[in-house]
């Protein structure tokens, strides 16, 4: 389609995200939402990024499509999708690769519908935008998707607003819009987390069914685990727009080796929690990401902090089965796999 | 709401307070510092611009009507009955501010008022006081200024009523829908749980988030005001020649178009660069005052 | 600062009655009617029953349209109900013995919204300080109060206590917000999806402090959330809602151990599993919550539930015990209900 795509083989990871840095220059200081993030996710793949707000999970994802505003944001580093070099295509050729290569779906589907038209208007007029089929080839297209995303009677729903369907109808009505021009790769930042805990179960399992059923490569944003080990094949941890941890969703979850990732899969409440026990918690707050420091951005609430972990960033360590760590050699971690027990707070730390 | 019985240490560790960030941000907007500047010094000509003009405001002379700008003596030209312009403008001011932000300031409390009452009590109380309303806000602003004048009499104190009543109804409205707003926060709920009485509720919480929306609102009708009132006395409605007021003078000068046009159009200058730095002003004041994370 | 609270309340009741009894709850919000067609009617809330227990959390869980919040709203008097008693402490809320000022000093509220739920104008202080000048402490002592019970939330009173709340985080608003509900030393405190706004691990500390003072302050907690997992760990006894109605209550761990209703079942099995070798493979219910607007006849839940009779399109099940402290509204577990599985009575 352009010059910007290398020819591909059937080992070329769906999407490389190499070195990605996006820094906004809006405000009074520039802030450094992603520092470095490189992936790699293969065809027929989901891959779950966890995180909090600030760890520069949605910054990421968002970068895929190019989403953020041009004036503002400086994206450096490299992103190919398919082939597609996201970062340095044009606007023409922008508009061609969203929707038809990669599509996203969000977290609250009444403000990414347009409240004005009929879904099937707006899922034909995605289709004919990129594929040069008639009106009636279009509607039978939509018809397919809308059952593909079990929505019940989809010719009446077919012809509805978006306000006049249910929190759950709506999702499965974007996701069919987000599926409507094939593309390869499905961007899915919270598509969950608005929705009552039966309905987001449903979406997870559908979510999963088309991505198998399709071979799509999913990239999935939340901070819930939960959803997160339903859904994906692999996860990656971030904080203060970092990859600090990435791997396998069995070893990763069964044994993570990053302080912070075992600080976020102790610390939730769960059912075998016994009652009364204090919740394990990580102290402090996320950084500010207008601030850069030399060291490891989680050193202040590290339990494990070392004198060198202040002094630089930490490299990355390979475990085995591609399961890589950005922390102190973990071989030689005192090897303490045991949650972290309850932290008093030093005087100096600002309670988020 | 903050009492002085704090320990000064705690002020000074405090924050700086909401209205030293919006002074903060009205003095980094240079169209806004401009505009500022523009009001100060008209207001400061409504002030004491009769005790530093260059002629006597009423002194007429057939001689020397209409004479175009840099004339001798006349920097600004004469009028049609020879009177000094630039003098005439000068003193215009005082009247026509008067009748610019007079009105606006008893709407703004009027209006305010009933709007407040509304949106906080809602229900009938809501639906009477806004419908009465409404039926005001039908009529267009001019035709309804006019139509009150015309009921009232001519004269200033009568136009001064009937611009009020004009003004009522959109300040009430604003202030009605931004009440309704704020009163359906939790903050509101949470202190109507804590088992305040509306009045202190309104008094509290509800004045302090209302009342700066309004005021800027009715700081962009300062500039609609001058004009309406500039409108009443073309009309012959509001200020009684030989009174120098710019609408006045606009409308004795309309003749004059075909023989000084750029004399004749001073007046309307004035009430041009009036409004236009009260609007720019109430926009300034708006972007300020927006609470921003 | 370890100071006991400063107003002391009489315990009227004695230690066994519940602190709030709620009969017969009910709440229906009118719809716009249309020309010449019967007004339709939201049943938000509809002649629900419950207690809470002295010194308890009950917690509250059900999905969107189960009327949790609009219960919330109800218990605090903040909605006016269109029907049902309340009883706090054994004396009728705005009856003689108990004024509604009074119960306003004994129960408060902390919203999930921490943004709106605080006054964009006032400082910190100055919102903590709100409630006790209204019930007559002076401004000094109530700003006093106020510096204290920062410090109790864990926020230091001389970096906090001049901000404003847009200056603060998510979690610092909240404890914000839970200091000042506090403020007039209530004895009931209702948690309305507290924490769900907040990331995971400041979620998890808010808990902390949670459990902390109400230990130190003797509180009794109504918490409501959607989140399974946080109801279980806070909880002594759970409560869950669909459509307005109360299908079931009873000891949390027996409640999520075994949960007797149907839709409490389904609503537990679809908490995401956290085994990657154990994923959930089918969806225990299709499709959305319904809306309260025309619920089915018989038992709400009839339509999507598996066990569904004949009896169920009829009758409504009534909240039946079914072992100590554990009621459910199921005909399948009312004896004698003419359900085929039910016991026979």
């Amino acid at each position: 389609m352009n010059q910007t795509m290398k020819p591909l083989t059937a080992n070329t990871p769906l999407v490389e995200i190499q070195e990605l840095r996006v820094t906004f220059t809006g405000g009074a200081k520039p802030v450094h939402a992603v520092s470095g993030v490189s992936l790699q996710l293969h065809r027929g793949e989901v891959m779950a990024l966890i995180g909090e707000s600030g760890s520069g999970k949605s910054v990421t994802l968002r970068a895929l499509l190019r989403l953020h505003s041009e004036r503002h944001t400086q994206t450096e580093g490299r992103i190919v999708v398919a082939g597609h070099d996201v970062v340095q295509m044009s606007q023409a050729a922008l508009s061609q690769y969203r929707g038809a290569v990669a599509s996203m779906i969000f977290q609250e589907p009444l403000l990414a519908l347009d409240p004005v038209y009929t879904l099937e208007q707006q899922i034909t007029e995605s289709i004919r935008r990129h594929e040069p089929v008639s009106s009636g080839q279009a509607r039978a297209r939509a018809l397919e998707l809308f059952e593909q995303v079990r929505i019940p009677s989809p010719e009446r729903r077919l012809q509805s607003y978006p306000h006049e369907l249910s929190g759950g109808m709506r999702q499965r009505a974007m996701i069919a819009l987000a599926l409507a021009c094939r593309p390869q790769l499905l961007l899915a930042d919270e598509p969950t987390t608005a929705l009552d805990a039966t309905v987001q179960i449903q979406i997870l399992l559908l979510l999963r069914e088309l991505q198998q059923a399709l071979g799509l490569g999913v990239v999935f944003v939340t901070h819930d685990i939960g959803a997160a080990v339903e859904v994906a094949d692999r996860i990656a941890v971030m904080y203060a727009g970092r990859i600090v941890e990435e791997g396998p969703v069995r070893s990763l979850i069964r044994e993570p080796r990053h302080p912070y990732t075992q600080a976020l899969l102790t610390s939730r409440a769960h059912g075998a929690m016994p009652k009364g026990v204090r919740l394990a918690t990580i102290p402090g707050a996320p950084p500010d990401l207008s601030e850069q420091i030399p060291g490891c951005s989680f050193a202040p609430r590290c339990a494990m902090v070392q004198a060198q972990c202040r002094a630089e960033q930490p490299p990355e360590f390979n475990i085995a089965g591609h399961h890589r760590v950005r922390c102190i050699d973990p071989s030689i971690k005192r090897a303490t796999a045991t949650p972290l027990s309850v932290l008093t707070t030093p005087q100096s730390m600002t309670l988020p | 709401m903050s009492t002085h019985v704090a320990a000064t240490p705690l002020q000074a560790a405090a924050s700086s307070g909401y209205w030293r960030t919006v002074l903060r941000r009205l003095g980094r907007d240079p169209v806004t510092v401009g505009a500022a500047v523009v009001i100060l010094l008209l207001l400061l000509l409504a002030l004491l611009g009769s005790h530093i003009t260059p002629a006597d405001p009423y002194a007429s002379s057939i001689l020397k009507r209409l004479k175009p700008i840099g004339f001798a003596g006349h920097p600004l030209g004469t009028d049609e009955l020879g009177r000094d312009m630039l003098t005439r403008l000068m003193v215009g001011s005082r009247l026509s501010l008067f009748m610019g932000i007079t009105p606006v300031l008893l709407a703004f409390s009027i209006g305010s008022f009933l709007g407040i009452l509304a949106g906080y009590r809602g229900g009938l109380l809501n639906t009477l006081i806004m419908r009465t309303i409404d039926v005001f806000y039908a009529f267009p602003s001019v035709l309804l200024a006019i139509a009150l004048s015309g009921a009232l009499g001519a004269g200033i104190t009568n136009s001064l009523i009937s611009l009020t009543i004009v003004f009522i109804p959109p300040i009430a409205r604003v202030a009605e829908s931004v009440t309704t707003q704020i009163r359906n926060r939790e903050f509101v709920d949470a202190a109507r749980a804590s088992g305040a009485s509306g009045f202190r509720i309104v008094r509290v919480h509800v004045l302090g988030n209302v009342l700066s929306p309004i005021f800027v609102y009715a700081t962009s009708l300062i500039a609609v005001s001058m004009i309406l009132a500039s409108g009443l006395s073309f009309l012959g409605l509001g200020v009684k020649p030989p009174e120098p007021e710019w609408g006045l003078m606009l409308n004795t000068l309309r003749t004059a178009i075909y023989v000084q046009p750029w004399v004749a159009a001073l007046p309307g200058v004035m009430i041009f660069i009036t409004s236009i730095a009260f609007n720019l002003f109430s926009d300034g004041l708006r972007n300020a005052m927006e609470i921003r994370s | 600062m370890n100071n006991a609270p400063p107003i002391h309340h009489v315990d009227v009741g004695g230690k066994s009655p519940p602190l709030l009894r709620v009969r017969r709850l009910r709440k229906h919000f009118p719809l716009k009617g249309e020309l010449f067609r019967p007004r339709k009617v939201v049943r938000a809330v509809d002649d629900i029953e419950f207690e809470v227990l002295k010194g308890e959390t009950l917690g509250v869980v059900g999905e969107s349209g189960c009327g949790k919040s609009t219960t919330a709203r109800l218990l605090m008097q903040l909605t006016p109900a269109d029907g049902g008693e309340f009883l706090f402490d054994g004396q009728v809320i705005g009856g003689r013995e108990l004024p509604l000022k009074e119960f306003r000093r004994q129960a408060q509220i902390v919203f999930q919204d921490s943004f709106a739920s605080l006054n964009p104008r006032l400082t910190v202080l100055d919102s903590i300080s709100f409630g006790p000048q209204v019930h007559g402490v002076s401004s000094a002592e109530a700003r006093k109060l106020a510096q204290d019970l920062l410090d109790r939330v864990g926020l230091d009173p001389v970096r906090f206590g001049g901000r404003y709340p847009h200056e603060l985080s998510g979690g610092q608003r909240q404890r914000v917000n839970i200091a000042r509900a506090l403020a007039l030393n209530p004895r009931l405190v209702v948690l309305d999806e507290a924490v769900s706004a907040l990331d995971k691990s400041v979620e998890a500390q808010v808990l902390n402090l949670l459990q902390d003072l109400k230990q130190s302050f003797g509180l009794t907690y109504v918490f409501i959330s959607h989140d399974l997992n946080v109801v279980r760990y806070m909880s002594d006894r759970v409560m869950v809602m669909y459509l307005g109605e109360v299908v079931e209550i009873g000891d949390s761990e027996s409640l999520f151990a075994n949960p007797r209703h149907p839709y409490t079942a389904a609503l537990l099995s679809s908490i995401p599993s956290m085994d990657p070798d154990q994923r959930t493979e089918v969806p225990a219910l299709s499709g959305d919550p319904p809306n309260p607007i025309n619920p089915p006849p018989g038992c709400r839940f009839h339509p999507r539930c598996a066990h569904a009779s004949a009896i169920c399109h009829q009758a409504v099940p009534a909240l039946t015990s079914v072992s100590l402290h554990h009621r459910v509204a199921c005909h399948l577990h009312i004896r004698g209900s003419g359900h085929p599985q039910a016991p026979i009575g």
